[in-house]
């Protein structure tokens, strides 16, 4: 009877909730936008670097969102990492041993690498761009964990913490020395505007795909022995 | 009119999957419903004219959001989740 | 009437779809998967409202193109999480949410 009323009461909040958000949406739709960005964004296209709006708008217009992103990814695969229970992360007997997922990822693991590439490079004037690289890399790493390939770079050491943070800390580099440089904060010089994007985009590659790789594998992969099975 | 069509089942879709990856009575079911909702919002992003966000929805959301809740679901659910934690299926 | 106001005002019943789930599932992987509908439909309406006049606006495409990954970050830490927790405790869900469902003081 509670649980009853107590559903009921939660339907009640929720549809509530949804209600009011879909009427504040239907009235902020019947005003007039305050800024036109699609129109400031093309006016200023010339100026970023690179063709395609949506990279523009990521890697030079709206670059600090991006910053703060790497930043907040690098913490969570630091703090995925830390809560590994294995030592090392890579432990062979984890591994599905699947022939045909064996035999299957000899044809993908190749053609994924190169599709990845293609995307990061497709980046600069069409979709495609950092982040889908980035995905597409991490299901690569998952896909070559899964069948089985030795990975050395997974274990906690130099490596993995360097590919953590590479991403992060080019990006704060060239942050910082365009300070130096009397520019404004994350202000690229606008020779160098074009290698900058795009040494920016192929380090975030890397990282964005070694942090979501290594929250993969750090799940505690040895199961509890299920003390309390029927409790809870 | 095709269009409209398109999208209104587009929408349906949509809440009738989510609706469905949370009242569904497995947990594998439920997350391979999700997926299927990952896939379904990778379209509704293309009609949105956002090509870039269907990409990655299609990678991650389909992709790896699948792999690593599927993973989870066969380490956490060896024994199938008892009856009154599941939370439920239907009122 | 347009379709992007459309999937926005879908993307703010997935809101609610979502909070429904995250409220009263109480098993820790559906809280996960209600959270990331929810997730869903706040990028619907991120995208789909300023669609609704301009046509096609890339700086909330942005935007919810960092979101995603953002997103699928946290779904990962709290995978990592919630098997950690698993393996401490054998729960599958947080203490005292269930035990006390079938006679919760209100």
């Amino acid at each position: 009877m509670i649980r009853t009323l107590k559903t009921l009461a939660m339907v009640a909040a929720c549809v509530s909730f949804s209600g009011i958000l879909a009427l504040s949406i239907w009235t902020i739709a019947g005003q007039p936008a305050p800024v036109n960005l699609p129109q400031l964004l093309s006016e200023n296209m010339a100026r970023s670097g690179v063709e395609h709006p949506v990279t523009a708008v990521l890697l030079n217009f709206r670059s600090y969102d991006t910053l703060l992103e790497i930043g907040v990814l690098v913490i969570a695969g630091i703090a995925g990492i830390s809560m590994a229970k294995t030592a090392s992360l890579e432990d062979p007997e984890l591994r599905t041993s699947d022939s045909l997922l064996y035999g299957l990822q000899r044809w993908f693991v190749p053609l994924m690498l190169m599709l990845a590439g293609y995307l990061l490079w497709a980046g600069a004037h069409r979709p495609g761009g950092a982040f889908q690289a980035g995905a597409v890399l991490a299901a690569t790493g998952v896909l070559m964990r899964l069948g089985g390939v030795p990975m050395d770079f997974l274990r906690p050491g130099l490596l993995l913490r360097l590919g953590l943070v590479l991403g992060f800390t080019v990006f704060l580099l060239v942050a910082v020395a365009s300070v130096i440089g009397g520019d404004a904060f994350l202000a690229y010089p606008p020779e160098l505007t074009k290698p900058l994007i795009l040494i920016i985009e192929s380090v975030l590659t890397l990282s964005i795909a070694m942090v979501l790789l290594a929250l993969f594998v750090s799940a505690p992969v040895n199961d509890a022995e299920d003390p309390e099975e029927g409790s809870s | 009119m095709t269009e409209w069509l398109l999208d209104g089942l587009l929408v349906v879709a949509l809440l009738v999957t989510a609706a469905a990856a949370l009242l569904s009575r497995d947990l594998f079911r439920a997350v391979v419903v999700f997926i299927a909702f990952g896939l379904l919002m990778a379209v509704a992003w293309v009609r949105l004219q956002a090509p870039d966000i269907a990409l990655a929805e299609a990678a991650i959301g389909a992709g790896l959001t699948g792999v690593l809740l599927l993973d989870a679901v066969s380490h956490l659910g060896r024994a199938r989740p008892r009856g009154q934690d599941k939370g439920g299926n239907g009122q | 009437m347009t379709a992007p106001l459309l999937y926005a005002l879908a993307g703010a019943i997935l809101c609610g779809i979502g909070l429904f789930g995250l409220l009263w599932l109480s098993h820790l992987l559906r809280k996960l998967v209600a959270f990331n509908i929810m997730g869903s439909g706040v990028f619907l309406v991120l995208v789909g409202l300023p669609q609704h006049q301009g046509g096609q606006d890339p700086v909330p495409q942005a935007l919810v193109l960092t979101g995603i990954v953002v997103a699928i970050a946290a779904t990962a830490l709290a995978v990592v999480l919630i098997r950690r927790y698993y393996h401490l405790s054998g729960l599958t869900s947080l203490t005292g949410e269930p035990a006390s469902r079938e006679g919760a003081p209100e």
